[in-house]
């Protein structure tokens, strides 16, 4: 089992303030390492909530409509009853069926509701019967249940909600795919920055790090002086702008079931964990390109 | 400087001749360098003992600083074989040439401090880089601040000081680390003759405890002055090729 060494990590934390005092703190490097993480975690947030809402949303079209089809009756109304309770035997010797019902009238007054409002007289409208079929998971056929339909009862028609469930989970996977794609973007744009200020900062220090040179100071002890600084700013700015996000996310409307894609945007149970990562992980990554920039500095020079 | 790690000081052989009979610290077998295109020292062999005292001149862009680099390793030669302390420069790594300067104290021309810091501080910079607490040290850099005559200004800071108060300063900050070796380029470039008087008795002081002492100028009055001193000898970059000066000097 690895250990993180502990001890390290306090001395990297700590600092050597005799090092720190030797590498004078330069304001426009320091701003701009700041603000730049604190910038990148604040859309980090924001990718992170776009992908992980996107991956809920994924999951539980793919979850409700994976396993369920619909059969529609339309038949005369003193037939109607007759077809539905042959549709039904159909379905129960129909291999991959789990289980079947015909949807009573409350149920298909709560589906016309939102289109033709809550007095809609339902009993007496020519309206289909609907039964709702719930698969197993091997699933049936559907070509084969629908040529059966076809000849046993004449007025049902089988959606089994492939046709639009597909390209809605595909939609909603790439969505999630492209949070992911942003998170690394954001990731490249923060080491990129970091690197252009750690840059700017090591040639503005250009004379105090031939002096540590030499007299004696290793590449190690003076690359570890930014490497610190420059990770340290950019776990500051970065827990600044995570927690501006999270404000920022909780200002945005709750999820809820009329509201669609957009107020579920957001995080939920476990998610939220997700954003006590931002932090350290800029600072790891501040301490990547910061400590790559000082050691391409340091080979130039004698 | 009575007290001042004056055992280790003197645990260092003596040659005051300046002549290598046993290991030398600094060894040169054919060195060439170039820079660019063109050849600035060229066929030089070298070896200086323990314990001496050596004078480096000539005219202006004769090379006298890039032997010094060489001299620490800030440079590697193009042809030849550089030997500092005993080990070849190319095959020490970045940070053996790190640890071997701690071994190696310089006095630049232009003295190269951190002017941010006070100068204290910058004398003391040798045992910040190499780990060590200076507040443990600070009896020592205190009596070595004394006795380059600055410890009334170790809070002022570099541009506050006069051309002699820098390179006092630069001379502790050399030798702050007991080094074996003190290389001095142009050290009393900048400074009138009491000064570089001064400087030159430090100098002498310190070759007496036993430190190997290199010392690059043009100036022919310190070096006499020295003479009369110090057993010391001369050479002279001339024609990229590296002489041993005679009597006129």
């Amino acid at each position: 089992m690895i250990r993180p060494d502990l001890s390290k990590l306090t001395v990297f934390i700590v600092g050597d303030a005799q090092a720190d005092r030797a590498v004078p703190p330069t304001g426009f490097t320091a701003r701009l390492t700041t603000f730049s993480a604190a910038a990148m975690a604040f859309l980090a947030v924001f990718a992170l909530a776009l992908s992980t809402a996107s991956g809920r949303l994924a999951t539980r079209w793919g979850d409700e409509l994976a396993r369920s089809s619909t059969i529609r009756i339309s038949a005369p109304s003193e037939q109607l009853a007759a077809q539905t309770a042959a549709a039904l035997r159909v379905l129960e010797t129909t291999a991959g069926v789990a289980t079947a019902r015909a949807l009573d009238v409350a149920e298909q007054r709560a589906l016309l509701e939102p289109w033709f409002g809550p007095d809609v007289p339902v009993d007496s409208l020519p309206i289909p019967q609907l039964i709702e079929v719930v698969e197993t998971e091997t699933g049936f056929d559907p070509d084969g249940l629908r040529l059966r339909l076809a000849g046993e009862v004449p007025g049902a028609v089988l959606d089994d909600h492939t046709r639009w469930r597909r390209p809605l989970v595909k939609a909603a996977s790439r969505l999630r795919l492209l949070g992911w794609v942003s998170m690394l973007l954001i990731a490249a744009v923060t080491a990129t920055m970091i690197t252009l200020a750690a840059n700017a900062a090591l040639a503005a220090n250009a004379q105090v790090v031939a002096v540590m040179r030499l007299v004696g100071a290793r590449d190690q002890y003076i690359a570890q002086a930014f490497v610190r600084r420059f990770t340290l700013r950019a776990l500051a700015g970065a827990a600044a702008g995570t927690l501006a996000g999270v404000f920022a996310v909780l200002l945005l409307p709750s999820a809820q079931a009329e509201g669609g894609f957009l107020t579920g945007l957001g995080f939920q149970g476990w998610s939220w964990l997700w954003l006590i990562l931002i932090p350290p992980l800029a600072g790891g990554v501040a301490y990547i390109a910061t400590g790559a920039a000082a050691r391409k500095t340091l080979k130039e020079l004698p | 400087m009575q007290g001042w790690r004056i055992e280790t000081l003197l645990s260092l052989r003596h040659n005051r001749a300046g002549i290598c009979r046993g290991p030398c610290v600094i060894e040169f077998e054919n060195v060439a360098y170039s820079y660019g295109g063109g050849e600035l020292l060229s066929d030089i062999s070298l070896s200086i003992a323990p314990g001496s005292f050596h004078f480096l001149t000539g005219p202006s862009g004769s090379g006298k600083t890039t032997f010094l680099k060489l001299c620490y390793g800030a440079l590697v030669p193009t042809a030849g074989h550089v030997r500092l302390l005993g080990t070849d420069v190319r095959a020490m790594s970045r940070d053996d040439i790190a640890m071997m300067r701690r071994r190696i104290g310089v006095v630049h021309q232009d003295c190269a401090f951190l002017d941010h810091l006070p100068l204290a501080d910058n004398v003391a910079l040798p045992l910040t880089v190499s780990g060590r607490d200076t507040k443990d040290e600070t009896a020592n850099l205190q009596e070595l601040l004394g006795w380059v005559g600055l410890r009334s200004r170790a809070e002022a800071r570099p541009p506050e000081l006069s051309g002699g108060e820098r390179q006092r300063a630069a001379l502790a900050r050399a030798i702050i680390m007991s080094p074996d070796i003190v290389l001095a380029d142009e050290p009393t470039g900048n400074v009138d003759w009491e000064m570089s008087q001064r400087l030159l008795h430090l100098l002498i002081e310190l070759n007496k405890m036993g430190k190997t002492i290199l010392i690059a100028t043009h100036d022919l009055a310190l070096i006499r002055a020295a003479k009369s001193q110090v057993q010391a000898r001369v050479l002279r970059i001339a024609n990229r090729r590296l002489q041993l000066a005679g009597a006129d000097l």
